[in-house]
């Protein structure tokens, strides 16, 4: 089976700016894959260009095994895309805007009404099904996105920035339906400049910066690649000679000391052994924590380390 | 390259029915109804004022109901002269930065359709929505004249003012390509309004002023030769007719007038065994408004190409 999403060497230049500069991306079949990055680092110009709705400067794009630039409609009837910040006809009803996204489908007839219908339930909007969409708040809005998305039935969803503007919310509730996706066995594309936010839904990311896809991985993976462990335990306890106690613990690579924490990098979950250490060394335990290495650390250690190389 | 997939007209009907319903249902719409009845109404009641005393003298009665004014009102075809341009203004000119603004139009365009099939079927839909109101207002006319004067208009009139109203309809449909265009431009439609009334305004105001200035340039009048008369006067004629207003202007005068045999200058030697003041023949009016028509399609289609190169090209990202 073909990978969803595929490019290669795909670039794209306005005049003298680069947007996106040789990306070669793949995203495999119901993956939950997140492009992230600052804003304007080039995660927009690429979205629109796996869509064909712009044409890459140099490079090859395959979506669904297909060429978005010389099969636009094929490409367009199977990919589902909700654009950074959605609109609607505002005098148009929630209902009336998603028969229009269904007509201009092709779609028509009361199988299309029961499925409008049953979107419009799972997005949890039929009460205002018949309101003006210029009633509905930034989060129905794009909820009714979402909803617009996924009436073609696609194979693939492209969400740019989707939880742009939601309160924290908001927000969470809509990553958690963008995860439901998954398990309808839809692949997912989403961009996002709010790495915590997309953590916990992606399957894998890429960290995007000046228009280049720096690193590509799953969390666990970028964090082992870039923070060097892969497990960072946070231990809050008293007592003389500890950090050396903690350093000879087999499988801790680093001990720093963080308002008056240790924070130790680890290859493995080493809870246990740090508890047994501490109480051996007679201190007092007050805490011991596994900390999730986050996206924003990963993004922010390798791109210090990357200036600070260049410099 | 290879020719893309797919007809290039997939979802014109369904972007056609949208635009069309969204055009009827507008506000916009509303206002520009009433103030086209309005002037109709307004028109056609003094116009019959003047008529009522000369009926039975004119073959071409019904007509005169159109081409009619009586101070301080001026007749309804100079009514419409006005109005049409900017009623297809008002229809077009947000077509296509209004769904920018709105934020729609990535939504639209990421949907299994062409762009050509969303700029085509809002210039179709405008296009609709004009001739509507045209053939309302008409219809309103007849039924009016009908109603004061008493009598039926014959087969002719009724197909001369159907043929007036197409006309109109071109016209319109002129001005309707130069607001879509204007909206392709730029991105805010308070600019592309002011774009396309500026237009209209200069080929109304100015254009007859700068056609009377260029063609004693071009065609000189060095010692008084009658060919160079003549030469000057083709020429000050060939460029007013780059203005529509000028093309729609002779169209309805020929249509309206039938006893109008030419739209330029004529020789004393033309008229020799003519009977002046008959009327044409309609098949005679239509010939000589021809190129009139093809002017006005062709000034269509030329803004509508020019909007849709650019929209082709638009990047649709914010």
């Amino acid at each position: 089976m073909m990978a969803a999403i595929e490019t290669q060497g795909l670039t794209k230049r306005y005049g003298r700016l680069v947007a996106v500069e040789d990306l070669n991306l793949v995203v495999e079949r119901g993956e939950v894959f997140g492009i992230l990055g600052p804003n304007g680092s080039g995660k927009t110009t690429t979205i629109l260009m796996l869509l064909g709705l712009t044409e890459p400067t140099q490079g090859s794009v395959r979506v669904l095994g297909r060429d978005p630039v010389r099969e636009p409609l094929k490409v367009k009837r199977k990919v589902g895309y909700l654009p950074d910040t959605v609109g609607f006809y505002d005098e148009l009803s929630g209902r009336e805007n998603l028969r229009y996204t269904a007509a201009l489908n092709g779609l028509r007839g009361p199988a299309v009404e029961a499925r409008i219908e049953e979107l419009l339930d799972q997005m949890g909007l039929l009460d205002a099904a018949d309101r003006p969409v210029r009633t509905y708040s930034r989060g129905m809005k794009q909820r009714l996105g979402l909803a617009d998305v996924l009436l073609k039935e696609p194979e693939l969803v492209i969400l740019d920035e989707p939880t742009l503007g939601l309160d924290p919310q908001a927000a969470h509730e809509f990553l958690h339906l963008v995860r439901s996706l998954k398990e309808r066995g839809l692949t997912v594309l989403l961009s996002s400049h709010l790495l915590h936010q997309v953590q916990a839904i992606t399957d894998r990311v890429g960290l995007f910066r000046k228009g280049r896809m720096e690193l590509v991985g799953s969390v666990p993976e970028l964090a082992k690649r870039v923070l060097g462990g892969a497990y960072r335990i946070r231990v809050r306890a008293e007592g003389e000679g500890l950090e050396a106690a903690l350093a000879a613990i087999p499988g801790v690579l680093r001990v720093r000391r963080e308002d008056g924490a240790f924070l130790l990098e680890t290859e493995r979950d080493l809870r246990p052994d740090v508890a047994r250490a501490v109480v051996q060394e007679g201190g007092r335990l007050f805490g011991l924590e596994l900390e999730e290495p986050s996206l924003d650390e990963i993004y922010r250690a390798y791109f210090e380390e990357v200036s600070r190389d260049a410099a | 390259m290879t020719r893309r997939e797919g007809s290039a007209f997939s979802g014109l009907g369904v972007v056609f029915l949208k635009e069309f319903a969204d055009q009827l249902s507008g506000t916009r719409m509303r206002l520009l109804e009433a103030l086209i009845v309005l002037t109709a109404m307004a028109t056609i009641y003094a116009a019959i004022q003047t008529i009522k005393n000369v009926v039975g003298e004119d073959v071409f009665l019904f007509l005169r109901l159109f081409t009619t004014a009586k101070e301080p009102l001026p007749s309804f075809v100079a009514f419409a002269g006005f109005l049409v341009p900017l009623l297809a203004i008002a229809l077009g000119f947000d077509a296509v930065n209004g769904e920018f603004q709105r934020r729609t139009l990535g939504r639209v365009l990421s949907q299994p359709i062409y762009r050509d099939a969303l700029l085509f079927g809002k210039y179709l839909a405008g296009l609709a929505t004009l001739a509507l109101v045209l053939l309302a207002v008409w219809l309103l006319i007849t039924g009016l004249g009908i109603l004061f004067t008493g009598l039926a208009p014959s087969g002719e009139e009724v197909a001369r003012s159907l043929l007036y109203l197409a006309a109109t309809l071109a016209y319109g449909g002129v001005w309707l390509a130069v607001a879509l265009f204007f909206s392709v431009v730029f991105k805010s439609p308070t600019t592309s309004a002011l774009a396309a009334i500026g237009v209209w305004l200069f080929f109304t105001v100015f254009w007859g002023m700068i056609a009377g200035l260029l063609a004693p340039v071009i065609s000189p009048v060095h010692y008084g030769f009658p060919e160079e008369v003549l030469r000057q006067a083709q020429t000050e004629l060939a460029l007013a007719r780059i203005a529509p207003n000028t093309l729609y202007a002779e169209a309805t005068l020929a249509l309206l007038q039938p006893e109008v045999r030419a739209l330029g200058p004529v020789l004393p030697a033309q008229l020799e065994g003519m009977v002046l003041g008959t009327p044409l023949p309609l098949s005679q009016s239509v010939l000589l408004v021809w190129p009139q028509f093809a002017g006005l399609i062709a000034a269509s289609v030329l803004f509508f190409t020019l909007a849709y190169v650019v929209f082709q090209r638009m990047e649709i990202r914010a």
